[in-house]
Order: C-alpha cells, then structure tokens, then sequence
C-alpha cells in the first residue's frame, strides 16, 4: 500500500470505477511467477501467441511480433503452450533468474 | 384481493398486512420487480404480479428461480440505476445471503418487505425474527413494523430513506409472519398521486446503462481500498438516522402519522419498561393500559428502526427507568441472550443510570405471546425493582419446561 493513497471520504462510493478503460493501470504483471521470454530469431510471426494470449500482452506492431507487455502480463504461458514446435520461440523462465 | 386498482384520495380500507404491502408497492411502481415465492410473503408478489398482468403498473416483473437470483437481478436493476424490489421470507432471506452484502456494499437502495418468520430448522412457517435478526449486520437498514398500517407506511418511507445521497443504503421493512401478513385490519391508504409525489423521480448519480459514461460495479476490491469502502458504508448507516427522522417528518406532513427510531408508550413516569418490536407491541400496550389501571407505572418501548440502532434515544426514553426488560423474538445463542437484549445493554453502558436488564426470548417459531405472558414480564420487573437479588438475566418465555 502507498502511503499517498485517497482516504475513504475520497474514493468513489461502494467500490465503483468512474473511469473506462482502466484495467490498463492495474499493474497485472505484478502477479507472474514465470516469464515468457521471445526469441526474436526463432519466431515464424505466426502470430499464434498474439491470437491465444488472454490479456493482449503480446505486443504487435505493424503485423509483427515485437515483444511482451511485461506490466500486464501474467505469465500463463498459454503464448508458450501454442508456439508451434518448429519454433518454440517463447520460452517460460521463472522470475527468480531476473531477481538475481 | 381487495387492493383496489386505484386509489385517487386518502382511503380507509380493510386489507391484510401482505395486501398493505401490495398497494404501497404498486403505488410506488418500481421499475423492476423480481421475487421468488415463499410463504408467508407469497401474496405480495403474486398481488403484484397481477397488478403487472393487469397492466396496473409497468414494471418489469422478473420470475426468477431462487431468491439467491431474485437480489441479484434487483441488484443488477438497481446498479443500472432504477428503482427494484423484492420480499421474502425466513429461508429465502437466508438463500439470499451473499447478494444481501453485495447490495448494501454496492450501496444500491433497494427496498424489501421481510416477512417475518422462523428460520429452518426445524422447518416452521410462522413468526419470529430470526431471519431478519440473522441479517442484521448485512448492512441494512432495519425497520419494523407495528401492524398492516405502518408496514404501509414503512414501506413509502423506506425509498426515501434508502435513496437520500447521504445514505444509498438498501432497507429491510420487516412485518410479522401471519400476525401482520394474514390479518385483515382498516388501514388509511395515501393516494397514489400523493405516494408518487412524496418519492419523487430517483436520479441515480452513476448508471451501468449510461453508455456515454461507463462505469465498473463490483470491481475486486482487496487489501488496499476495501476497508475505505467499509468505512464509507458505516459512515452511510450513522448518517441514516438523520435522514429517516426527516423522511418521517415529511411523511407526518402528508399522513398526519408519526414516526420516530422508537415509540414510547406511557413512558414519562414509567418506573418499569418493557422494549419490543414488532406486533406484540400491541399486546403489551394494552398490557401497560391493564397495570397502569392498577397503580403500576408500567411503560413500553416499540423499537422502530434496529439497524441504525438508535443508542441515544433509547438512553434517553430509559433514563428514569428502574428495571427494563428487552423482548427477543430470536435467539442469538450467544449463550448471553438475544439479539436486541445485546444491543440495548450495549447502548446502556454509556448512560448515566443503568437500571437492571432482563431479557425475556418469546414466541419462537410462531409461539403465542397474550397479555398475561406480557403482564408476566412487567410483574418479574416489579420485582426486580423491590429485590434484585437472586434475579436471573435470560429467561425463555412461555417455553414449556
């Protein structure tokens, strides 16, 4: 919890989310235990990942694989699940490795 | 049935308790209807439901498969930001449990009329307020009712009070099982142009279906602001107590009926009281008229309104009271007494004078409660004001031993 966040008597009453489009702020990658790591060289631009990813963390630009969305992503691994084998261009690795 | 179909001016009719509710639903017109039959509840929404066949109203009337789905779907309406109700009783209430929460937590200002009765098991269908006791730390409002006339009444105010923006609190209107819901007595019905003026148009401040400004209801809500909203929601029920003293004095205004958190009834030299609600507040008036007449200076005290509990005023009805006993048509099986016996003692604490505390659990599962089970209780008092030693604190009335 941060320290400089709005007190009751500040907050939208019963819970409600005045804003749209808000899940964008919610940090959801604060929750993967592994992460998808691409393999720039290894990738067909099948586009199976961005398809199959629940939450479009798998980011496309102009028709092209070009990374994740590390602040939304949750580390499924559904991206790396449907990889087709001749690629296997995601690899999970547990985020332990990145802390070190 | 005999709800008419319109009522232009003020009209004195004989109705039963369901019937009263009926009408003053019908005359309110909620936008959404959605209710699951269970007795004794059962004829409100099928009074109801005819008005809506019959094209009295224009509500939309939802069958539903369960009363866990019946306060949901009121749940879903009210969050689109119209006005829904629904009734029940006993284990319907129960089945409507974690949606209860909900609504008050989402601040949606339902109205329900809460019939009364035992709560399973074993199964009874008659009186008593274990199910509406049982739902009393939901979040909602709490008001009783006397008899058919004040369920009417209750129910009018209820929408004021449940939509005031200091509030946004849903409110349960609660009518005793078969004594209230099956009895036919006069009451004075107000017009229906009076009702619909006295409600006025609900304009909710946020709506699901404003599609020009989308809004998110029930979102997760964790460590990090759910307990701001909790905090928000108790500030709503302390504000309320405001707010129903004023709906009530502008309803004095159209009804020439009066309402207050609680009714004192020959109270001003009382030395001993008795504190009730619900129906059997009747029968112990006449049982303070009957000891009164023998020089007892007998008072009674009809709660009104249970959730907020009004601590001060009852401190303040109390004060020059010698002993008092608290009535429970439910048993908290606290091992310490009922519900209201918990509240009343715990509101007494800060008072000046704490006269002595009996707490009497009657009429259990639809058990008769007469005047000489009342005049019992006063003459126990009596004696605990000449000789509090030796007195037991819970007792269990007419309960064979």
């Amino acid at each position: 919890m941060k320290p400089d966040m709005p007190g009751w008597k500040d907050i939208p009453r019963g819970g409600l989310i005045l804003e749209a489009g808000n899940a964008f702020q919610y940090r959801t990658g604060d929750w993967r235990s592994r992460r998808p790591v691409w393999q720039k060289d290894r990738c067909k631009q099948c586009l199976l990942c961005w398809i199959f990813c629940p939450d479009g963390a798998v980011k496309v630009e102009e028709g092209r694989v070009v990374g994740f969305d590390y602040d939304h992503c949750k580390g499924c691994g559904i991206c790396a699940t449907e990889c087709p084998p001749a690629a296997s261009a995601i690899e999970m690795v547990p985020e332990s490795e990145f802390a070190k | 049935m005999s709800v008419p179909a319109d009522v232009p001016e003020v009209k004195r009719m004989a109705v039963t308790g369901n019937e009263a509710v009926a009408l003053a639903m019908k005359q309110i017109e909620p936008d959404v209807v959605a209710a699951y039959p269970i007795t004794p509840q059962t004829d409100i929404v099928q009074y109801f439901s005819s008005f809506v066949a019959d094209g009295l109203v224009q509500t939309e009337f939802i069958r539903v498969e369960s009363e866990h789905s019946a306060m949901s779907a009121v749940v879903g309406a009210a969050a689109s930001g119209v006005r829904a109700m629904t009734a029940t009783s006993a284990n319907g209430l129960a089945l409507m449990w974690e949606v209860l929460y909900i609504a008050a937590s989402t601040r949606l200002p339902i109205v329900m009329p809460v019939v009364n009765r035992a709560l399973s098991g074993p199964i009874n269908i008659h009186c008593d307020h274990s199910d509406s006791m049982g739902a009393r730390d939901s979040g909602w409002i709490q008001l009783y009712s006397e008899n058919a006339q004040e369920a009417y009444d209750n129910i009018i105010q209820a929408v004021r009070i449940a939509e005031h923006p200091d509030v946004l609190l849903p409110v349960m209107v609660c009518l005793d099982g078969f004594i209230i819901s099956h009895a036919l007595e006069n009451i004075e019905a107000l017009s229906d142009a009076t009702v619909r003026r006295f409600i006025g148009e609900w304009v909710p401040a946020a709506s699901l279906l404003d599609v020009d400004r989308p809004i998110t209801v029930g979102p997760l809500d964790l460590y990090d602001y759910y307990f701001e909203h909790k905090r928000q929601q108790a500030e709503a029920m302390m504000r309320a107590g405001k707010v129903i003293e004023e709906v009530a004095e502008e309803f004095a205004a159209i009804s020439g009926r009066h309402y207050g958190f609680l009714e004192e009834y020959r109270m001003d030299d009382a030395a001993i009281a008795v504190i009730v609600l619900g129906s059997t507040a009747g029968t112990a008036k006449v049982a303070v008229d009957s000891l009164r007449k023998s020089g007892i200076k007998a008072g009674l005290i009809k709660l009104r309104t249970f959730r907020p509990f009004p601590a001060g005023e009852l401190r303040r009805a109390l004060a020059g009271v010698k002993a008092v006993a608290i009535m429970d048509r439910a048993d908290s099986f606290s091992a310490m007494g009922g519900p209201v016996f918990a509240e009343v003692r715990s509101a007494l604490y800060e008072a000046d004078h704490r006269p002595p505390c009996f707490n009497f659990i009657y009429g259990l599962g639809g058990r008769d409660v007469g005047l000489e089970d009342i005049i019992e209780v006063y003459t126990y008092l009596q004696q605990a004001e000449e000789d509090p030693e030796g007195l037991v604190t819970v007792h269990y009335l007419g309960v064979r031993e």
